[in-house]
């Protein structure tokens, strides 16, 4: 390589605007997390976590909004983990050389890149109208199941093929089925991997704000949803009516519980972190 | 020795071919959202346009569906997601691909690994989070500096929505020029160039296409982007190319009227789900090129 001082020294700047382009935004992050902790540490208390949502900014709390948002992420597991996984098998084990797999395969592709206030509409119209669920935690329940849906998915098929062929084709030779195969051994060995990417996506999911908007949460609850069909509300959408006040109050209670969704994504993220690295521990 | 073959639990070809099913089930449920997220916008968009026709929704200059004087026009809307959007991939474009190029070309392993993990935070963080950050933080800042800055405007909300957007430019564009063939680099060294000419005139073009398909998604993404712009840009939809004013986006416009009491089945209901088939075909569009790009630069760099 021929280089002379000149051409060096305008590598040394490239180099230099480069660490910066990479940089920065992680600077942004930083201070971005820093803002909210500090706009929000005045309402670090437990009446917050415990309490309602008041007219008066300083009484008002997010229980309802936490409760509402727990409800969801279980129901979204319930729902889109045996339906995710079992679409993973399939497209992994049975149509690895069909046409039709293919195809499903390019439609979850192009579903995990539709807009997730999409995702909004379609639970509008099918389950709170289509099928009567009305504006109800099952209703947002379903929406959220259908939106992390492709992502379960795929991160269950990554799971699948980690699974070494050898495996499977031992089991084969001793006389097992398929569906034997897939359940006493592919299945176990790729369990950890399943449930951290169900778990990750489902946390992503506790973030999500427009789906719900659009299925009906209610942004103003003095109550805790009892049943499957009870309205309810959600964190992210707590922290959007908060925000969209104009009384200084209130943006100090949306940065606090911005806070109490950041660290309970991060619990989340961690919780799927060990509980994968308990299970492969076992297996 | 061999287990005994109950021990593996009974199966007939008939448990087995139930199995199948079901699983051919799970995966054909993904088609069933499919068909349900197209059904559903079809049926209310064909009922939208029994009382507006198409020009007016192509043509018209203003969006007033709530107004006295209603009027139907998307394109004040479709400039407002433009606009947004379009600062955002201004902001992510250079930032997401010189870091790309610093990551492929110039990081050693341990700041890959610590910085690729930091940026997939940044892509995690909710976009909730990001809303607040440009309302109460970037919009203020922007003040000082720019005259006749609204409090709502699409400035702000387009610069933090860059910020979010932009590990998504990095990491695929850092595939993308991973993937050129070290043959081309070596070749260009052989010629007596030095790094720099060599990334910039040999590597980047040859992954133009994995680069382009990166900002096309970011693109996509962007525009069916809802809180970042529905907290910070503002509700007033409006034909306009100053990013200094409030405007209203797509996205924002679905949900600010899904907040309000319109009653289900009037026109005014039906105008959030002409808006969603609009953005549906513009992201559906966008989501499709990008992967036929993806395919080829994943083809033609063998």
């Amino acid at each position: 390589m021929i280089t002379d001082r000149r051409s060096r020294a305008a590598e040394r700047c490239f180099v230099a605007l480069c660490v910066a382009a990479t940089f920065l935004p992680l600077g942004l992050l930083a201070a971005m997390l820093i803002n909210v902790v500090v706009d929000g540490a005045a309402r670090f208390e437990v009446s917050f976590l415990s309490g309602y949502p008041s007219r008066h900014a300083e009484q008002a709390g997010i229980l309802p909004a936490l409760v509402g948002s727990l409800y969801l992420v279980a129901t979204t597991i319930v729902l889109a983990l045996p339906v995710g996984v079992g679409a993973a098998v399939y497209l992994e084990e049975y149509g690895r050389r069909s046409g039709l797999a293919g195809f499903i395969e390019a439609n979850i592709a192009n579903l995990a890149g539709v807009p997730s206030i999409i995702y909004g509409l379609l639970g509008l119209g099918v389950f709170v109208r289509g099928l009567g669920l009305g504006r109800s935690v099952l209703a947002g329940g379903c929406t959220l199941a259908l939106l992390v849906l492709p992502i379960v998915i795929m991160s269950a098929r990554e799971a699948l093929r980690t699974v070494p062929d050898v495996l499977r084709e031992a089991s084969y030779a001793l006389g097992a089925s398929r569906w034997q195969t897939i359940r006493r051994v592919v299945l176990p060995m790729a369990m950890p991997g399943i449930l951290t990417g169900t778990i990750l996506a489902v946390a992503r999911s506790i973030g999500e704000t427009a789906p719900l908007i659009v299925v009906g949460a209610l942004a103003y609850m003095t109550f805790l949803p009892t049943t499957p069909g009870s309205p309810f509300t959600a964190l992210p959408i707590q922290i959007f009516n908060w925000v969209s006040r104009p009384q200084q109050a209130f943006l100090v209670n949306a940065a606090a519980a911005i806070v109490v969704l950041l660290v309970v994504m991060v619990l989340l993220n961690i919780g799927a972190i060990v509980l994968r690295n308990r299970l492969q521990r076992r297996t | 020795m061999q287990p005994k073959l109950s021990r593996l639990g009974v199966s007939s070809p008939w448990s087995e071919r139930l199995v199948e099913a079901a699983l051919f089930g799970c995966g054909a449920l993904s088609i069933a959202v499919t068909v349900g997220i197209i059904s559903v916008l079809a049926v209310e968009t064909l009922a939208f346009f029994r009382d507006v026709t198409l020009g007016q929704f192509l043509f018209d200059t203003a969006w007033t569906p709530l107004f006295a004087d209603k009027h139907f026009g998307i394109w004040p809307l479709v400039t407002g997601t433009f606009l947004t959007s379009g600062v955002a991939i201004a902001v992510a474009l250079p930032l997401g691909l010189l870091a790309a190029i610093y990551l492929s070309e110039f990081a050693g392993a341990r700041m890959r690994s610590v910085v690729k993990p930091a940026l997939e935070v940044l892509a995690g963080v909710p976009s909730i989070v990001y809303g607040y950050f440009a309302l109460v933080v970037v919009t203020p800042m922007l003040q000082r500096f720019i005259p006749n800055l609204a409090g709502f405007n699409a400035l702000s909300a387009g610069i933090v929505m860059g910020m979010m957007i932009m590990p998504m430019i990095s990491s695929l564009s850092e595939d993308a020029l991973y993937a050129v063939p070290s043959t081309l680099r070596e070749g260009a060294y052989a010629l007596g160039a030095s790094r720099l000419p060599t990334i910039l005139r040999v590597v980047l073009p040859a992954a133009v296409s994995g680069i382009g398909a990166s900002v096309i998604l970011a693109m996509s993404r962007a525009i069916g982007e809802t809180m970042i712009v529905a907290i910070a840009a503002g509700q007033q939809p409006r034909l306009t190319l100053d990013p200094r004013v409030p405007i209203e986006t797509m996205t924002a416009y679905i949900a600010q009227i899904s907040m309000g009491d319109t009653p289900a089945d009037t026109l005014e209901y039906r105008t959030i789900f002409a808006v969603g088939a609009a953005l549906f075909l513009m992201t559906f569009t966008m989501n499709i090129f990008s992967q036929r790009l993806q395919r080829r630069f994943r083809g033609t760099n063998r």
